[in-house]
C-alpha cells in the first residue's frame, strides 16, 4: 500500500521541491529548487529517503494534509507548528503516519518562514526537466506546476527497503542547519562591481537593508541607503546566478534565489554565498540584512561543512537502522539470541535481521 | 571595435564564473561566447554543472567542492587560446511557419501605422531576413534575436497585455520575438506560428538554441491549422538548413 495526501488546506504556498531544475539555463529555464536546500535534504535523510528527494516547501502558513496508508513523515526547517492529530509534534524526527492521520499547522513559532515536511518515498510527481521543482510562473513541474490547494491528493513514491527501521530517528542539534536571524549575509565582490564606486560599495556593506513585501521565492527586494551607479544600472544582459545582488535604476538591491530568471540587465555589485542563501531564505519581509565581504573560497569551505553535516547525519541513520532493539511495537524485531540443543550440546544462536 | 580574444575572468558567487568578452551586442563577440561553449562542453571537465551562454559572456556554473576554482579558471584559460570560432562557421537555420495578421496578429497595424509600410510589406521585410540568436533567457524558451529589418522597428504597446498565448510573434523596438509560453507583456503582436517553440515533455525542449539562426516563413490560416495538428500528433518536421559563413 502506498502512502497519498489528501490536501485539506493548501497553505500560504505549499510547493513540491527537490535541489532544482540545474542544466536548462541556456534554454531559459530557471532553476527553482528549495529555498533551504539543507533543511530539504535532513528531512529527506530523517524520513529515509535520499537528500535530494522531492518534499513540501512549507511557507509560514502551513497546509491540513490528510493521510492514507502508512509510511514516515519528518520536517525540518523553521518551526511553523507541526501538529498530527492535533497534538504537537516533535521536528527534526521521523515519525509514523497512517491512514486517517491529519498533518497540520498552527503558525509560526519564532524566526523562521520556510519548513519542509518529507515524506517516505519522496513526492512523486512527473520528472519535468530533470526535476520535480515546481516554477510556479510558468506552471512547470511539480504538482501541476503550482501550490496545493484544497482538494489535491498527492501521491508519494515507493519508499526505500529500510524506511520502518528509519522510525524515531531524530537530528541532533549538532546537525541542524543554523539560520541565525541576525547574522550577516555574505557577498562575493562581481560580476559588475566595477560599475559602482568605493563609496557605494561601501554603502552596500555597510548599511542595513529591511525586507519590503516584495519578497518571494523569486527574489526579495530590499529598501534602504541608496547604491548610486558610477554611470548607469543597465548592462548588456547577462547570466543572473543565485544569490546575486542586482541594483536597478533606483540603487535598491534586490537579491536573486530561487525562481530568478535565468539572465537580466542590472548590474550585480555581488554575489551572496550559496550556504547563506537559506540563511536569508528564512527571513520575512520587515526583517532586516546586513552584507558582508566574503571570498569564493569562504563560500566554498561553507558548502564543503554543509556536506560533511548530511554525511554524518547519513552516517547516523546507518547505525540507527542497525542498532539491536525493535522501536515501540511499530517494528518487528530485527535480532535476538535463542539457545538450541542439538545432540545434547547446547548451542547459542544470535541473530541479526541485516 | 575589436573584442579581445581572451575574456575576463569574472566572480559571480561561489558557484560561477563569468568568462565575459565584452559589454555589447555583437555576433563576432557572441561568435567566441558559442565557441567557448562548445570547447568547455567537449572537454567535459568534472565539476561543471551547467554552461549558460549570453550575448557577450558565458557563465560557467560549478560545484566547488568536485572543481577547484582556480583549477577551472586555468581549463577556461587554457580553452581560450584554442578557441576555434571557425568550428561555428556553419550554423542552424530553424524555419518558424508564421501566420500573420488578423486575430494571431492584432498589432500588424499599428506596425503597419508606425512604419508607413503596407501588411504585404512587413510581413516580406519579416520573413525577408534571417534572425540570429544570441541567448535564451527572460522567461523559459524566449529567444533574443538580433538582425530584424530596421525599417520594421516599432515601440511597445503603451498599455501592456495582460495574457499573450504562447507562439505569438511580436516586434518591441528593433527586436522581434516568439513568446514561448502564455505570458504578459507590451510587444506588438504581429503574427503567431503554430509550432510550440517551447515544450518542457519534449527532448529538446526549445526548438531554437543559442547561436542558431531564425527564419520566418509566412503560412496560411489553413496551413496553420494543419501544421498545429501534425505538430501536435508528433508529424511535423522543423525545417533545418545549414547555412555557411563567410571566413
Amino acid at each position: 500500500m502506498g502512502l497519498f495526501l489528501n490536501v485539506k488546506k493548501g497553505g500560504m504556498s505549499t510547493t513540491v521541491q527537490d535541489f532544482g531544475r540545474w542544466g536548462h539555463q541556456a534554454m531559459g529555464m530557471p532553476v527553482a529548487g528549495a529555498m533551504d536546500p539543507e533543511a530539504l535534504a535532513v528531512a529527506n535523510l530523517l524520513a529515509g529517503n535520499s537528500p535530494g528527494e522531492a518534499a513540501l516547501e512549507i511557507t509560514l502558513l502551513g497546509p491540513t494534509l490528510e493521510v492514507e496508508g502508512e509510511g514516515t513523515v519528518a520536517a525540518s526547517g523553521a518551526d511553523l507548528g507541526l501538529t498530527i492529530n492535533g497534538t504537537p509534534a516533535p521536528l527534526w524526527t521521523c515519525l509514523s503516519v497512517k491512514t486517517g492521520d491529519v498533518i497540520s499547522f498552527t503558525g509560526p513559532k519564532g524566526r523562521g518562514c520556510r519548513a519542509y515536511l518529507a515524506f517516505s518515498g519522496g513526492i512523486d510527481v512527473p520528472v519535468v526537466m530533470g526535476s520535480r521543482s515546481t516554477y510556479t510562473r510558468a506552471g512547470i513541474g511539480g504538482f501541476e506546476g503550482r501550490a496545493l490547494k484544497a482538494g489535491d491528493r498527492v501521491s508519494c513514491g515507493e519508499p526505500l527497503p529500510l524506511w520502518k527501521r528509519t522510525i524515531g530517528f531524530s537530528c541532533p542539534e549538532s546537525l541542524r542547519p543554523v539560520r541565525d536571524p541576525e547574522a550577516p549575509i555574505r557577498a562575493v565582490l562581481g560580476p559588475q562591481d566595477d560599475a559602482f564606486t568605493p563609496e557605494a560599495l561601501e554603502t552596500l556593506f555597510g548599511s542595513t537593508y529591511t525586507i519590503t513585501s516584495q519578497a518571494d521565492r523569486m527574489g526579495y527586494r530590499l529598501e534602504g541607503p541608496k547604491i548610486p551607479h558610477r554611470t548607469g544600472a543597465d548592462i548588456v544582459s547577462d547570466a543572473i546566478p543565485p544569490g546575486a545582488i542586482q541594483v536597478p535604476g533606483h540603487g535598491q538591491p534586490i537579491v536573486m534565489l530561487a525562481d530568478r530568471q535565468t539572465t537580466g540587465g542590472y548590474t550585480k555589485p555581488a554575489v551572496v554565498l550559496t550556504a547563506d542563501l537559506a540563511v536569508l531564505a528564512q527571513r520575512i519581509p520587515g526583517e532586516t540584512v546586513r552584507f558582508a565581504r566574503s571570498t569564493p573560497g569562504e563560500g566554498a569551505k561553507l558548502l564543503a561543512e554543509r556536506a560533511k553535516r548530511l554525511a554524518a547525519l547519513g552516517q547516523l541513520r546507518s547505525e540507527y537502522r542497525t542498532r539491536p532493539q525493535a522501536v515501540g511495537g511499530e517494528v518487528k524485531a530485527t535480532s535476538g539470541a535463542f539457545t538450541l540443543r542439538i545432540g545434547g550440546k547446547t548451542a547459542l544462536i544470535e541473530w541479526q535481521e541485516l | 571595435m575589436e573584442e579581445p580574444r581572451t575574456p575576463r575572468l569574472l566572480d559571480a558567487g561561489d558557484s560561477c564564473l563569468v568568462a565575459e568578452f565584452g559589454a555589447s551586442v555583437d555576433r563576432a563577440l557572441n561568435a567566441k561566447v558559442q565557441a567557448l561553449k562548445h570547447a568547455l562542453a567537449k572537454c567535459a571537465v568534472k565539476g561543471i554543472v551547467e554552461l549558460v551562454p549570453t550575448y557577450r559572456s558565458l557563465a560557467v556554473y560549478y560545484d566547488p567542492l568536485l572543481l577547484d576554482r582556480e583549477e577551472l579558471k586555468k581549463r577556461i584559460e587554457s580553452a581560450c587560446e584554442t578557441l576555434d570560432e571557425a568550428s561555428q562557421a556553419e550554423s542552424r537555420v530553424v524555419t518558424i511557419p508564421v501566420c500573420y495578421g488578423g486575430t494571431f496578429g492584432p498589432d500588424l497595424e499599428n506596425v503597419c501605422a508606425h512604419t508607413g509600410l503596407s501588411k504585404e510589406e512587413v510581413i516580406a521585410r519579416h520573413t525577408g531576413r534571417d534572425t540570429y540568436c544570441f541567448m535564451l533567457g527572460f522567461t523559459p524558451g524566449f529567444a533574443y534575436l538580433g538582425g530584424m529589418d530596421e525599417s520594421l522597428a516599432t515601440p511597445r504597446l503603451e498599455n501592456p497585455r495582460t495574457l499573450i498565448p504562447a507562439g505569438s510573434v511580436g516586434i518591441a523596438g528593433k527586436q522581434t520575438g516568439i513568446y514561448p509560453i502564455d505570458s504578459p507583456g507590451g510587444w506588438q503582436l504581429i503574427g503567431r506560428t503554430p509550432l510550440a517553440v517551447f515544450d518542457p515533455l519534449r527532448n529538446p525542449p526549445t526548438l531554437v538554441e543559442a547561436g542558431d539562426w531564425v527564419r520566418f516563413e509566412a503560412i496560411s490560416e489553413s496551413e496553420y491549422e494543419a501544421i498545429r495538428a501534425a505538430a501536435k500528433a508528433g508529424q511535423y518536421t522543423v525545417k533545418i538548413a545549414l547555412r555557411k559563413e563567410a571566413a
